[in-house]
């Protein structure tokens, strides 16, 4: 037994250093394919939007190779997991430029997440888009000036809280708001202050201004109190597990005025979390709708939905369109070179995606309407109305 | 035996001297990827916080699981000193160093008559409070993190830390303090019996290791730019604990082989992306249930171990607690 | 609202959520009382349940009892199973390397589960028309859901109580973790106790799983992790080892959090609970029903 144990011990000892030794093994030779690294949030406390955005992205670049790929190269993602944390991430995107020698980094989710990326891939001249990092500050240093290799590929906070201000007080002649703020959430901190600034200088009120934390799942006891000062409406930027519940457990409270969300909300499981009837009188802000009649967009849902059995979320549908942007960027570039490709990105002009027409501005945002969309009495999304910036 | 000490002395020393000057040069030369220098520097300051931990949670034997607590205080203090406070880099070690040890005092002191299991979860709901009031926290950043610290943290300020960290951590091991913490591991009652004062020791162990926290996290902040409350979590505790149980609780050398491992492991799990955490997690169990005393019991590496295993001598084992 | 309506309004929230707290915790609290260890998995097996029953309901189509009993079998022999193999090797070894396992399982449990089932959430199913009780006027309300968690909740702490205390298989445990070697020597079989002991927790952790299914209607595979820890907390404030402990426990950690999100702030929640539960530690380590054992030199 002493042997068995000291025998099985040795092994775990030899898989660990060949799983060592496999890291440092991995060299490239001539340039076979086209490399592009995802830097992702693929365990820790945000793996469900990573997995959830590399799954599309993996969806598309199969279709990519497909269509014969980039500068007849297949392109190739190279996949690493920064475990949702800061430092992680930084590492991750040493790995992947320094090791694996990519040309583009793709990710992370989050804002923080990019800010620990970026700096990395601003001292290897390496371009990162991130699909989802909203922070005005991911793109823009705090001299002012933009970063020159860092992209992002979705709304930047103070466009879409300022949409979603708009809508409140204009369309649904709120007078008076109450936030509900998922506090470790930098996505849903940075909407809602530019919504609460925005809806504040429109002539609103806010009465009520409530914090929960990703992982609450019982919204009971703040939303009593939320109610009790009855806002006319109530805006919660997150994501759809923590939208749904709270949409449905604010209707159980006896809450029957409007709940303004943003993109997040956008996901087939809202509907099975929330129900139809939760989900009356409900507003978000989006990129596109899924059920939209555009064939880009059906075809890419349809898609989706036979390989991942469920219609794609926001999140999922950035993803994805990121992934052909930086596509696209290599093939204006002509060359697998990063700086070549960086400008390319630079000068993205009406590039279409599942997500809309995009151009990239002078800040590296894009340049993209949004939608707002509610839902009819069976939970299917209805289009509301379209904003231009 | 004198002479056997002084020329395993002279070769430690020269091996240090060549591990640090060789990676040194290759930084200078720019020969070293720096993916590997990155993860040198991470491997320094997990030593740290290993060994630290390690002098609560293997020579004094209180069961320590909030040490990422102590880390993140280190962290913030010295960010807000350099950042906010336009402050120097060694002070802003010093300060966060001394701010974690502060706060390990203050817990302690309650905390610490408290036993075994008590104990863990004190320290594991403290370590959980210090996040919570991070994300609270809107000067530093909140939940959103801590942006814009310098990237000041080199090679040499983590070797010579770390370096200073073993050799005092060691040195007071062996000291009257350090024997008075066994004991009280060994025999909380027997020690009292034997009039030392099992309190003052324990406060002292769990705020010298708060302080070397501190120092790692300062470390820490000042290479990866950007901090934040979530990343210094439950789980972060849990990979300096197995740390130190992996590398053997009351072994020095094992905490430090321990760190160099799983911090190698961790970067070469980055690639299988999705896996990462089920192979962790599946060789955590099976290094626990074949090895459950860790690599190197509580014993110390050294050359003279060769020796001994060449006589085929039988391993030691921690003993029952 | 009236301020005695929203307080009302708050203490059912609290007691539903303080319900599933108990049923976890008593699993933890039995785990412990009977080796010593602190079961980090417990929480994962809690998320399990929760899967079990929505395919239980969505893909065989079962009705909520049978889906429920499902559920407690899976997780019962679940239980056994990590029991068997992960901590009886190390029965004898240091506590903290005991730990260091269970915190393995837990991961394990957890990211097997994103490869299994994927990481997005589930809804699950409404198995029970949504409706509800309502008092003073219609302002304070109480939800078919929270009903049946609760009743479901004091059935299953009603049938623990007696097989703890009027069986065979419950005389074993209590005999096992009061003295292993004595009971061993009276011709227990230790191994098939504990692994009964973790049959019954882990059963209870299921049971919670489906409960929380149909109160909140979403499941993922790390939604495990809070509810753990806020359970195992529960059971040290109950006083860890007792089962009416953590079943108190439970619930006063579901009405104090209810309480500091209705009056305070939900972010300060946990840190609440932790520092309630520190206090707790400080002035009598052994919580609130937990017995005072002196130290015998």
């Amino acid at each position: 037994m002493k042997l068995n144990k000291k025998i099985a011990f040795l092994l775990v000892l030899v898989l660990l250093t060949t799983i060592a030794a496999g890291c440092g093994g991995t060299k490239t030779e001539a340039p076979k394919e086209v490399l592009i690294g995802a830097n992702f949030e693929l365990s820790g406390n945000v793996a469900t939007f990573g997995i959830s955005i590399m799954n599309a992205m993996e969806m598309a670049i199969t279709e990519i190779n497909a269509q014969g790929g980039v500068l007849g190269l297949p392109l190739k993602m190279v996949k690493s997991d920064n475990k949702s944390d800061a430092a992680e991430s930084t590492n991750v995107a040493t790995k992947l430029i320094t090791q694996d020698k990519v040309i583009a980094l793709l990710g992370p989710v989050t804002s923080t997440n990019v800010l620990a990326a970026a700096p990395v891939a601003m001292q290897y001249k390496i371009p990162l888009l991130t699909p989802t990092g909203t922070a005005a500050k991911v793109t823009v240093g705090d001299d002012g000036k933009t970063k020159e290799y860092i992209f992002r590929n979705c709304f930047i906070d103070p466009f879409q809280g300022q949409v979603g201000a708009n809508f409140a007080v204009n369309t649904l002649k709120a007078k008076t708001a109450a936030l509900f703020i998922e506090k470790n959430s930098d996505y849903a901190k940075g909407l809602g202050e530019v919504f609460k600034a925005n809806f504040t200088k429109l002539g609103g009120t806010i009465v009520s201004e409530e914090a929960f934390v990703t992982e609450d799942k019982d919204f009971r006891a703040t939303l009593t109190k939320i109610n009790a000062t009855k806002p006319d409406v109530i805006y919660v930027p997150s994501y759809y597990e923590q939208d749904g519940l709270i949409a449905k457990q604010a209707r159980e409270l006896g809450y029957t005025n409007p709940i303004l969300g943003a993109d997040g909300w956008d996901s087939g499981k809202l509907l099975e979390i929330a129900g139809a009837v939760a989900l009356q009188k409900v507003y978000f802000t989006n990129h596109y709708s899924a059920f939209s009649t555009d064939p880009k967009v059906s075809k890419f849902v349809n898609d989706y939905k036979t390989k991942f059995g469920s219609v794609p979320d926001a999140l999922a549908a950035l993803g994805y369109d990121s992934t052909y942007m930086i596509a696209d960027a290599i093939k204006r570039a002509g060359a697998a070179d990063p700086a070549k490709i960086t400008a390319a990105l630079a000068t993205t002009k009406g590039f279409v995606g599942v997500t809309g027409t995009v151009t990239m501005d002078d800040k590296h945002n894009p340049i993209k309407s949004a939608v707002i969309l509610s839902f009819d009495k069976d939970g299917n999304q209805i289009f509301v109305e379209s904003v231009n910036p | 035996m004198k002479k056997m000490m002084n020329k395993h002395t002279i070769i430690t020393i020269i091996v240090l001297i060549l591990l640090y000057g060789s990676v040194q040069a290759s930084i200078l030369l720019e020969t070293i990827n720096p993916f590997y220098q990155l993860n040198l520097i991470l491997i320094c300051i997990n030593i740290i916080l290993a060994v630290s931990l390690n002098l609560i949670n293997g020579f004094t034997g209180q069961f320590s699981i909030g040490h990422a607590g102590f880390m993140a205080i280190g962290a913030y203090t010295s960010a807000i000193m350099t950042v906010k406070l336009g402050q120097s880099f060694p002070l802003a070690i010093l300060a966060g160093a001394v701010a974690a040890a502060i706060v390990g005092f203050l817990i302690g002191l309650p905390t610490l008559r408290l036993k075994g299991d008590y104990l863990a979860i004190a320290t594991l709901g403290f370590g959980e409070i210090i996040k919570v009031l991070f994300v609270n926290f809107e000067y530093v950043g909140g939940a959103s993190g801590f942006h814009g610290i310098p990237h000041i943290t080199t090679w040499t300020w983590v070797f010579f830390i770390a370096l200073f960290t073993v050799v005092f951590i060691r040195n007071f091991i062996d000291s009257s303090h350090g024997r008075a913490c066994i004991s009280i591991r060994e025999d909380e009652i027997a020690a009292e019996t034997m009039g030392i004062n099992t309190t003052k020791y324990k406060v002292m162990a769990f705020t010298i290791g708060a302080f070397f926290a501190g120092t790692a996290g300062a470390l820490f902040a000042h290479y990866f730019y950007i901090l934040q409350p979530s990343n210094f979590g439950f789980l972060r505790s849990v990979d300096y604990l197995v740390m130190v149980v992996l590398g053997g609780l009351g072994s020095i050398t094992g905490s430090i082989l321990a760190a160099i491992a799983l911090t190698i492991l961790n970067a070469a799990l980055q690639s299988v992306a999705e896996l990462r955490m089920v192979i962790y997690s599946l060789l955590l169990i099976v290094i626990m249930i074949f090895r459950p005393q860790g690599l190197m019991g509580n014993k110390e590496f050294s050359l003279k171990m060769f020796k001994r295993l060449g006589r085929g001598e039988k391993h030691g084992s921690v003993g029952n607690r | 609202m009236e301020h005695m309506q929203i307080f009302f309004q708050q203490l059912i929230n609290g007691i539903s959520l303080g319900s599933i707290y108990a049923l976890i915790a008593l699993g933890y609290t039995m785990v412990y009382g009977i080796i010593k260890l602190i079961n980090f998995a417990h929480g994962d097996i809690y998320m399990v349940g929760a899967y079990v029953g929505f395919f239980a309901i969505t893909k065989l189509n079962m009705s909520f009892i049978p889906a429920l009993v499902a559920s407690m079998l899976f997780c019962a022999l679940l239980g056994i199973v990590i029991e068997r193999m992960a901590y009886k090797p190390l029965r004898n070894a240091t506590r903290i390397a005991a730990l260091i396992t269970a915190i393995g399982v837990s991961l394990f449990l957890e990211y097997g589960g994103i490869l299994i089932v994927s990481p997005q959430p589930r809804a699950f199913p409404d198995v029970f028309p949504m409706s509800k009780l309502t008092f003073f006027d219609g302002k304070v309300y109480m939800t078919n859901q929270q009903i049946v968690i609760f009743l479901v909740a004091i059935i299953l702490m009603i049938l623990l109580q007696y097989i703890v205390h009027r069986t065979k298989i419950g005389k074993a445990m209590r005999a096992v973790s009061y003295d292993q070697d004595a009971a061993l020597l009276m011709g227990i079989n230790v191994n098939t106790t504990i692994s009964a002991t973790f049959a019954i927790g882990s059963a209870l952790a299921g049971a919670a799983g489906v409960l929380v299914g149909i109160y909140y209607t979403s499941i993922s595979p790390l939604m495990g992790i809070i509810p753990g820890l806020k359970a195992f907390v529960a059971a040290v404030l109950g006083g860890i080892g007792s089962i009416p402990g953590a079943a108190v426990g439970g619930l006063l950690m579901g009405v104090i959090e209810a309480m500091v999100s209705g009056y305070w702030s939900s972010t300060l929640r946990d840190a609440v609970a932790f520092g309630i539960l520190i206090l707790i530690l400080i002035i009598k380590p052994t919580g609130i029903f937990g017995k005072n054992i002196r130290e015998k030199v």
